[in-house]
């Protein structure tokens, strides 16, 4: 078990390359009731999210979900999140557990629209089923047709009795679905689903594969790849800042970098030797340090290493190498395309 | 278990002594903490270390650690198949998971070492 954001977490239950072969190929069950999630109501709901996030949330509809950022005023990120909107005055916000009580702060400190803000993150337990066998393990207990909920789309209803959101979104690359519920409910609603999957091989998943598992899938971890030094353009979350949907936090910064372009990227490596890149590696172009590498590990599923790294952008160049220095030996690698893994769908 | 004719270090290395050699791994407790290994960096032979000093790397799918010498000594054999089935270290830490051979500097180097029930004491006071 590790310290995680005020918990204690596993990293490991059987060990990271089974777990997450399982989330690749069956299915594997994650507790990650640490996330935090806020409830904004009111009239001014919209408003308060429109000003601090920077995707367009007026876009959602009632039972959708999206992929946000609270930036600063700089252009870099506070955290970044899950919107989901229940009705058009109440919307939720998933965000990463280390930045509960920052993000709260920051929300309120922007909250001229008189939204009401409420902080359920204790109360709110939170299991991530994820893996290509996810729909058929949570159908068996779902009162209702999981297909029927879209990707990035959430529904209200019972799994194994217990009152849910059912949301089909996660953190793998993998289809899945992400279930809140009442937190005294957690080990009812554990006990129901492995029990569920056992005939498809569901694995209880740590921490650990949950990285391995985002990091192939391309996805960013806060505190690693994306933080308060790093802005969202930069990083490659370009797509989620709609700057035509009128002025918010970060909007004046984003706007100027976009027509300058920014001036490095977080771009994939994939290393050409046997050596494993990790966090804070520095990667060498020519003799000099040009950036470092923000999330490293052995990719399971692809059998080769991997990780990302900020690169000024004329070495941002997909086919372009580099070396990244592991314990003093300067070890080759090239820039790949993200994501490192992509499933198919049939 | 730990085998009764090896000395442990409290780094969570082993040696096995014959004569003034020694043969070195990491514990059983060691590869536990570590999860699936995924990669093992070693010296060459000839390179020579001294107690407590790293002699390379051992990684599993989420963290590096450090390899330390439980005694002074020049390397005089590294187990090579260990380089691509480091997964050995996992299955068969005190057999097939061997690292390093070493020609022993200084045998009252051992008085530092624990027999296996002390080792397990130690980690039992750790944990």
């Amino acid at each position: 078990m590790v310290p995680f954001g005020g918990w204690n977490m596993p990293v490991e239950y059987s060990g990271i390359i089974k777990e997450h072969t399982a989330v690749r190929t069956g299915v594997g069950l994650f507790d990650v009731s640490h996330m935090g999630e806020f409830i904004v109501s009111g009239r001014e709901a919209l408003n308060l999210i429109q000003y601090v996030t920077c995707n367009d949330a007026s876009r959602l509809v009632d039972g959708q979900a999206q992929y946000s950022a609270l930036p600063t005023e700089e252009g870099t990120v506070v955290d970044d999140l899950l919107v989901y909107r229940e009705s058009a005055s109440r919307y939720m916000l998933v965000v990463n557990a280390a930045n509960i009580e920052t993000d709260l702060e920051w929300i309120q400190s922007h909250n001229t629209f008189i939204a009401r803000i409420e902080n359920i993150s204790s109360a709110t337990g939170l299991l991530a089923l994820q893996g290509p066998f996810a729909l058929e393990t949570l159908q068996v207990l779902a009162d209702l047709p999981l297909e029927s909920i879209a990707p990035f789309h959430f529904t209200r209803g019972h799994v194994s009795g217990i009152e849910t959101m059912i949301s089909r979104t996660g953190y793998t690359g993998e289809d899945g679905f992400e279930l809140y519920f009442a937190a005294a409910n957690s080990e009812p609603l554990w006990n129901s689903i492995m029990s569920a999957g056992k005939r498809h091989g569901l694995l209880p998943a740590g921490l650990g594969a949950r990285n391995t598992l985002r990091l192939e899938a391309g996805m960013l971890l806060y505190g690693n790849d994306i933080d308060r030094t790093t802005t969202l353009l930069e990083a490659g979350l370009g797509w989620i800042v709609k700057l035509g949907k009128g002025r918010f936090v970060g909007s004046e910064s984003l706007a100027r970098e976009k027509a300058e372009g920014p001036k490095r990227r977080l771009v994939g490596l994939q290393m050409l030797g046997p050596e494993i890149a990790r966090e804070r590696y520095p990667v060498i172009v020519d003799d000099q340090e040009v950036g470092h590498v923000t999330s490293g590990s052995p990719s399971i599923t692809l059998n080769k290493n991997i990780g990302l790294a900020y690169l000024p952008v004329d070495l941002a160049t997909v086919g372009g190498t580099c070396e990244v220095l592991v314990r003093k030996h300067a070890c080759k690698a090239q820039v790949v395309s993200t994501p490192f893994y992509k499933r198919s769908r049939e | 278990m730990n085998p009764e004719g090896l000395l442990y270090s409290k780094d969570h290395e082993w040696i096995g002594i014959t004569g003034d050699t020694g043969t070195v791994g990491i514990t059983l407790h060691a590869q536990e903490a570590l999860g699936d290994v995924v990669y093992i960096e070693l010296p060459g032979v000839g390179d020579k270390f001294e107690a407590r000093k790293s002699f390379g790397s051992v990684e599993s799918v989420k963290a590096v650690s450090e390899l330390l010498m439980p005694m002074t000594g020049e390397v005089i054999e590294v187990n090579l198949t260990i380089k691509d089935k480091p997964e050995s270290l996992n299955s068969d830490p005190y057999g097939k998971g061997w690292l390093i051979r070493i020609r022993i500097a200084n045998p009252a180097e051992t008085a530092a070492l624990l027999s296996a029930q002390a080792y397990e004491n130690y980690i039992a006071s750790e944990a």
